[in-house]
């Protein structure tokens, strides 16, 4: 196999990760803002505690793919930074946002009123982000951006403003937050382990107003945030099932040479039963409160919806004119950067391990 | 504002902010492991505070480096596709390491942030150890890449394109070494005296906190020493730049005339269109002897280089003034420190000095004015020029119109940030321990 095909291939498995990992943390600030009822403030305490270790980490994945991209194949980079520029500004300010504001809300008084004005931020901005990830690389997908002599000739509005690239962007947020739901309730289970069933007391969500006043004290377990998470869960799996035909019926006019991957060639078949069976069993699973057999189901259709993408594309970098072998780096290059990447990857996946480990143990 | 100056002015900006919190993510860690080492050693609760507090303040400060960092690497691409199309192939690969060594510091730091009750101690310090080295390189292979840009090799230049490349070469340049030294200390020079200042500040107020002490004496020993040998790697550095660009040695200097023994020049006011530096405090020779170790050595000046390679002398020759200047004064506070510790540490004294401790507030702010203007010597310098000497810049700013709407945007984006990240970090100032805490308490999230 060429090494610019493997180079490739790692710079998608990152991808992948990103989506599982970071992309989660994105689903959680969509579920920061959708947190109601009376375990509100509850559902935001375990979202916060499953993001602050990890999410710095899982976002540096993003950045290996642009690193790898910008290395592996620079006209690509280039061409894609060009086209794309509006929405991957855009994008970067809902990254900049998202971070700091989650960040922000820990570290500020512990108030009401502060605190909601951070979730506020954060949540928005994590429902944002992704729609602008998903619009982008929706627009890579399609076939309009054109680029001749180096000179990206299609405009800088008309490859992602246009109804396929939108509709992937609002695929992906709900993507995210299907994988975080699912995630939760996994997180919400040790919970009731660790405090063993018992309840806790938890100061109730109070509107802005009451500021001053006694607060009123509600109970909550584990267990009830569970079941918040389960039913999240179940109607995200639904949304993404309903926006996954959307986009496939909008491929066909808004990235047909795509729409033809994923329909028409060998493998599609078998890409659409696996995917069908880990999405059935995920919402199985789910209905019948196996939470852990669902997260890897979850993850598992998460996975391969990218995959099918990354099939249906291959060989293009950028449909339809540029392609792996024609965006590849010199060969030094290549081979000086997967040396990297397998030595970057035997410190890496140890320390990540070691990392989820400490905060995800079971 | 036209196109090439908007997307200069937002790289500018971006980067102007991203290093602040760049340089203090190199420099923080390094504190708190060594408040943390201390307290595994002696036991005393002091500076097991003095790590967990150093650590929230660190916390903050991280995220809005990461994220700042992250525009970054994107912008190479959004405001310059010309250059990373160009030289990606080449540059690309000490950007590669940094991701794994940035990938390292995420990973370790979240174990250090809130893992103080999940990992046992010499696991914890281990992991801030991680955090401390994987960021120091973080920092360095990113400069390796700005000194390629600066002094490029590993390369041939056929019909304008880079042909036969050698990633590895390109990270060996001559100007790779001696910038990430100079580099590297400005981050722990700068951070360490931030950090002593503000704790001089809370000592004025209750004079005889251990807290205080404590922090400002680990602080002064990372800041101090790296002060004192700013200076040498400034020297060489400076040595790097009369061989590898001439022109920009010149700009830091006003040198106009090419002369035999030129003089080192204090202050002073370019004239570019008369060709003169005037109302400079002239040191005979001074610069032969810095950039070449001889006194009759000779420096081109400026008027011997085509107008079309010349920099902005003006920016350059103030920025590198005060850049200097700065330098100076902190190796001055840091060899004072060094003979009031020689003398007072037996008796705990050398932090009883009310002049001291001004003195100390006063140059706070003085590592990080230095490392500023420092950037924009180096990055103004090197114009008109990308790729010094292979590629314009104006030849790789992007065809994108309107690109003074991105720059305001992130320009208000950024002050904000600023403000909030200031407001908090006082918060974490004020609320510091009158006397240390009786327990170590978890920094997390309160849940």
């Amino acid at each position: 196999m060429p090494l610019e095909t493997i180079i490739a291939g790692v710079m998608v498995a990152s991808l992948v990760l990103y989506a599982l990992l970071g992309g989660a943390d994105y689903g959680g600030g969509v579920w920061d803002l959708f947190a109601f009822g009376r375990r509100a403030r509850e559902q935001r305490a375990l979202i916060a505690e499953a993001i602050s270790p990890v999410w710095e980490a899982n976002h540096v994945w993003l950045i290996l793919v642009i690193v790898i991209l910008f290395t592996a194949f620079p006209p690509a980079f280039a061409a894609i930074a060009t086209a794309l520029h509006i929405p991957i500004t855009l994008l970067l300010i809902g990254i900049v946002l998202r971070g700091t504001a989650f960040t922000f809300r820990t570290y500020d008084v512990q108030r009401d009123d502060v605190q909601r004005r951070w979730s506020l931020v954060f949540s928005i901005a994590s429902i944002i982000t992704p729609i602008l990830l998903g619009t982008t690389l929706g627009a890579i997908a399609s076939g309009t951006i054109r680029v001749e002599n180096g000179f990206v000739t299609s405009g800088f509005f008309s490859s992602w403003l246009a109804p396929f690239p939108l509709a992937v962007g609002f695929f992906a947020l709900a993507l995210f937050a299907f994988l975080a739901a699912v995630y939760l309730t996994v997180e919400a289970e040790q919970r009731v382990r660790n405090e063993g069933r018992r309840r806790v007391t938890v100061e109730a969500e109070q509107p802005v107003m009451s500021e001053g006043k006694p607060r009123v004290m509600v109970e909550a377990d584990g267990g009830e945030l569970q079941e918040d998470f389960r039913l999240r869960a179940l109607v995200a799996a639904v949304v993404v099932g309903f926006l996954a035909l959307t986009v496939f019926v909008l491929a066909k006019t808004g990235a047909p040479t795509v729409r033809a991957g994923i329909s028409r060639t060998w493998w599609a078949l078998g890409l659409h039963s696996f995917t069908a069976i880990f999405a059935t069993g995920a919402f199985g699973t789910l209905w019948t409160r196996r939470y852990r057999v669902a997260r890897v189901c979850a993850a598992a259709q998460v996975t391969l919806i990218l995959l099918g993408w990354a099939f249906a594309q291959f060989p293009h970098l950028v449909e339809p004119n540029i392609t792996i072998t024609s965006a590849a780096a010199p060969q030094i290059t290549l081979q000086l950067l997967l040396a990297a990447l397998a030595a970057g990857a035997i410190l890496l996946f140890p320390s990540y391990y070691y990392l989820f480990r400490i905060f995800k143990a079971e | 504002m036209d196109d090439l100056l908007a997307a200069r002015s937002q790289m500018a900006m971006s980067l102007a902010f991203h290093i602040i919190f760049a340089a203090i993510g190199i420099a923080m860690p390094l504190l708190m492991i060594v408040a943390e080492w201390k307290w595994l050693r002696t036991k005393d609760d002091v500076y097991l505070t003095l790590a967990q507090r150093w650590a929230k303040g660190t916390a903050i400060l991280f995220a809005v480096g990461a994220v700042s960092g992250t525009v970054l690497s994107f912008e190479l691409g959004l405001l310059w596709p010309g250059f990373m199309g160009y030289a990606g192939s080449i540059i690309g690969m000490p950007f590669s390491l940094e991701g794994f060594a940035f990938f390292t510091e995420a990973i370790f730091l979240g174990i250090y942030l809130y893992g103080w009750k999940r990992v046992p101690p010499r696991a914890h310090l281990f992991a801030g150890a991680m955090v401390a080295v994987s960021g120091a390189l973080s920092g360095i292979f990113v400069v390796i890449a700005n000194a390629w840009m600066n002094a490029p090799t590993g390369f041939r230049l056929e019909n304008g394109q880079l042909v036969d490349i050698d990633p590895i070469r390109a990270m060996l340049n001559p100007a790779a070494f001696p910038q990430t030294l100079h580099m590297t200390l400005a981050a722990y020079a700068a951070t360490g005296f931030v950090v002593a200042g503000i704790h001089a500040f809370m000592l004025r107020r209750d004079a005889n906190n251990r807290f205080h002490r404590a922090a400002l004496a680990i602080a002064l020993l990372v800041g101090g020493v790296s002060a004192i040998l700013q200076p040498l790697s400034g020297d060489l550095l400076a040595k790097t730049v009369a061989k590898t660009q001439p022109v920009k040695l010149a700009a830091f200097e006003g040198q106009f005339q090419t002369e035999k023994g030129a003089p080192f020049r204090i202050g002073g006011v370019p004239d570019e269109s008369a060709g003169v530096t005037r109302y400079a405090i002239e040191v005979p020779y001074a610069l032969s002897i810095l950039a070449y170790g001889d006194p009759h050595a000779e420096v081109k000046g400026l008027n011997d280089f085509p107008a079309d390679v010349r920099p902005p002398v003006a920016i350059v020759h103030v920025a590198f003034q005060i850049m200097v200047a700065c330098g100076v004064v902190m190796m001055l506070v840091a060899l004072w420190a060094a003979w009031r510790w020689l003398r007072g540490r037996r008796n705990n004294s050398w932090l009883d000095s009310k002049w001291f401790l001004r003195t100390l507030i006063a140059a706070a702010p003085l590592g990080f004015i230095a490392i500023e203007t420092g950037w924009v010597v180096t990055e103004v310098g090197r114009q008109p020029w990308i790729i010094y000497g292979v590629m314009r810049t104006s030849e790789a700013v992007t065809p994108m119109p309107g690109l003074v709407v991105p720059f305001i945007t992130f320009t208000v984006l950024y002050i904000f940030l600023a403000v909030v990240t200031v407001w908090l970090l006082l918060r974490q100032v004020a609320a510091s321990p009158k006397e240390p805490e009786p327990h170590a308490q978890e920094t997390r999230v309160a849940a």
